[in-house]
């Protein structure tokens, strides 16, 4: 199975091949790195900008507006902050023009905690980018849900971003992507870039078919009747383990992996706490305005007499940053026990 | 993109003079008659319209303006010089809040810049939603004008890199003032449009009036001229008298026709003036120790027997006959709706209100 950093090699291929992707670029994307976490490599289009953060979103802006398709990435999005008001304008160019110039640009970034990467290296971006108003902002959990999404992202008339999760750049998948060798030492073959001198390398692509995650669009990846937890990206997955081994427990967990942090499936939050009556968010961005605090302010005020319990978001601490030490790291964002042992209190709880 | 597309299959215009034209005038100017009077006209047009919008602020039926009465005489000959158009084989034009002269060269039409003044629903630049000046014309390559000083000078690079990609003869143009070259964008510019076998087919100018609103030139620049920051980077410079139309039009032909024969930058300063300070919030009075470009150039073209003082009155009173009218049409045009909020936050105006999601 591919792992994620695969799967976005395989969507930038199958952008460039027939999506008309022109231009995937940021700091080393291109060769012979091709990327810091490898999603690059053996991509026709790709090119190392020059160390200039806010450069590299005005050029997709300026892409954008010429009518060319591109890919855009910042390096890590500890480092996506001093492009800020270029996000903004970016999102607002459709509004300020009165409909004249939509940007279709993607621009996608490594976010979150989990691979010991200290202060700079650790940053999570989906509760400020859920504040940049004419972007849609995105965040996959598996291989092929990033493949699916970045396909969504290309295709997507406005500007896109695309969060990565970095902790789960090298996790495998448990579905195939639609041509994908079902042999995954053949794909890596096939893909990844030899270590040692690549100048002559050029990666064998397979062929690959279209497979779409509409934006906006969640996925309940554990149907449950007591309680609903809402995540996306690396938490997904812990949320996806806490629900299994609560299950082995005798509780009933639902969980939604909503993929899409805006637009978002707000019918499949809200179908599913009408149903549980209780709704717990988690995700790694810090806790003060954090993005779920959104989702539960939604669910007190479309579904109050219906919740059995306080709705409540786990983020993380509201501190200046993520200490490299482990003890500093695993204090400051959510662990697998805190979610379950919220998860279990929310279910006891009673009005 | 510009959306929605409109196909646009209008061929580049050409400028239609060479600065060693043998059309030279008979006078001994460098340029034909007629190009020196068109220039006039467009210079008399682009001024009666600013100081329009100023008389429009000051009646109150608008809330703030800002503009570029001071800078025609650079203005309108980069707008008659550039290959006007849509798509990736005409020019881009990346401008800042003083370039109504350039527009009125590609042919804006006053009433335009008015509804936009006056926040009609009818502004084809932004339908209401932003301050004068901040224009925005698909049909001409012209990216929206937005507050945020010097951005204008990075994104101009991505257009200028799909031109040099495309292959044509179209460049990307951009512009802003002095101050705002402090701005880490216009060091973006300067980097990325010269990186070695990545050069890119972009003009890129400051206009220099020795002000960021009320900091002097000599209160943030330690380097002689703007322009000499554009040499460290093996960009082509010069730095030019903007308030003369005759070296600007000759200055900028010259740096055009460079562009687009190597796709290479190159970068002019133009010395300029600020006519009417800096904007509705400093006064907007008229300036007098400021150099006047229109009050020389007409002296010039008088000087030469081109034009007599009674035809330049008459050239004035067109406009000013045409600025009364458009403003008073726009009076009466609808204005934006309270729901029009949620229009166009994404394109198609596919639903962006989380409350109907
Ligand atoms: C990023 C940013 N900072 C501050 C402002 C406020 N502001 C508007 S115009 C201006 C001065 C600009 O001076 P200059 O670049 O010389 O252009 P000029 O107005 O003189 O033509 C300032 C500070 C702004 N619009 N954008």
């Amino acid at each position: 199975m591919a792992n994620m950093a695969q799967a976005i090699r395989l969507a930038l291929h199958y952008g460039e091949k027939h999506l008309d992707v022109k231009d995937v670029f940021g700091q080393d994307v291109g060769a012979p790195l091709g990327g810091v976490f490898t999603a690059t490599q053996g991509l026709s289009t790709s090119w190392n900008a020059p160390l200039d953060e806010r450069g590299i979103i005005n050029m997709a802006m300026g892409i954008a507006m010429a009518g060319d398709r591109c890919v855009a990435e910042i390096q890590f999005c500890d480092y996506i902050f001093n492009t800020i008001d270029l996000l903004k304008i970016a999102g607002n160019t459709l509004w300020c023009t009165n409909g004249q110039y939509n940007l279709p640009m993607v621009v996608m970034t490594p976010v979150g905690a989990g691979i010991r990467g200290s202060v700079y290296h650790s940053h999570s971006f989906d509760a400020w980018a859920s504040r940049l108003q004419g972007w849609k902002v995105v965040m996959p959990s598996t291989p092929l849900d990033a493949y699916g999404l970045l396909l969504a992202a290309i295709k997507d008339p406005n500007p896109v971003l695309f969060l990565k999760p970095k902790a789960l750049m090298r996790e495998k998948g448990e579905e195939l992507i639609p041509g994908e060798p079902a042999d995954e030492k053949e794909l890596k073959a096939m893909i990844d870039a030899p270590i040692g001198d690549r100048s002559k390398w050029k990666a064998k692509w397979p062929e690959l078919s279209e497979y779409i995650v509409p934006i906006g669009k969640g996925k309940i990846t554990r149907s449950g009747e007591q309680v609903t937890v809402v995540s996306y990206g690396r938490h997904l997955l812990l949320c996806n383990k806490v629900a299994d081994e609560l299950k082995q427990e005798g509780y009933s967990v639902e969980v939604i992996d909503l993929r899409s942090i805006y637009p978002y499936d707000w019918q499949m939050i809200k179908t599913s706490v009408a149903k549980t009556g209780k709704l717990l968010v988690v995700n790694e961005d810090t806790e003060v305005t954090n993005f779920g605090e959104h989702l539960v302010y939604r669910a007190v005020e479309e579904l109050f007499y219906q919740l059995l319990a306080r709705p409540r978001v786990i983020a993380g601490k509201n501190v200046p940053g993520i200490g490299l030490h482990p003890n500093l790291e695993d204090a400051t964002v959510p662990q697998l026990f805190e979610i379950k042992q919220a998860i279990v209190e929310m279910i006891h709880e009673a009005p | 993109m510009p959306a929605p597309k409109t196909a646009n299959k209008s061929k580049p215009l050409k400028s239609s003079v060479k600065s060693n034209s043998k059309e030279v005038n008979s006078k001994g100017l460098p340029l034909p008659k007629n190009i020196l009077l068109n220039m006039h006209d467009l210079m008399v047009k682009s001024r009666v319209l600013e100081e329009r919008l100023i008389k429009i602020y000051r009646t109150g039926e608008s809330y703030f303006w800002i503009g570029g009465p001071g800078e025609e005489a650079w203005g309108v000959p980069l707008g008659m010089l550039a290959y006007k158009g849509q798509g990736l084989e005409h020019d881009f034009f990346h401008l800042h809040y003083r370039c109504t002269p350039t527009l009125i060269a590609l042919g804006m039409d006053m009433k335009d810049s008015i509804r936009l003044m006056m926040n009609r629903v009818t502004d084809p630049s932004t339908g209401g939603r932003n301050f004068s000046n901040h224009y925005c014309f698909p049909k001409w390559n012209v990216a929206p004008v937005t507050s945020p000083i010097e951005v204008q000078y990075g994104i101009a690079l991505g257009t200028a890199h799909a031109q040099k990609r495309h292959g044509g003869k179209g460049i990307s143009i951009v512009s802003g003032g002095d101050a705002g070259t402090a701005e880490g964008d216009f060091a973006t510019c300067l980097v990325w449009s010269s990186r070695k076998g990545n050069e890119l087919p972009l003009l890129i100018t400051v206009q220099n009036n020795r002000w960021g609103i009320s900091t002097s030139f000599d209160g943030q620049h330690g380097e002689t001229n703007i322009a000499d920051r554009a040499r460290a980077f093996n960009i082509r410079a010069r730095v030019i008298n903007g308030n003369d139309p005759i070296e600007s039009y000759l200055a900028i032909q010259e740096e055009m026709e460079y562009i687009r024969k190597t796709g290479k930058p190159s970068f002019i300063e133009a010395k300029v003036s600020r006519l009417y300070g800096h904007s509705s919030a400093s006064g907007a009075n008229f300036i007098t120790s400021e150099v006047d470009s229109l009050k020389n150039f007409e002296a010039l073209l008088m000087k030469n027997k081109l034009i007599s003082e009674s035809q330049i009155k008459e050239v004035w009173q067109k406009y000013e006959e045409e600025g009364v009218k458009a403003t008073e049409e726009a009076r009466k045009e609808a204005t934006p709706t309270s729901e029009s909020i949620w229009d166009h936050i994404y394109y198609g105006n596919e639903n962006a209100d989380w409350r109907k999601f």
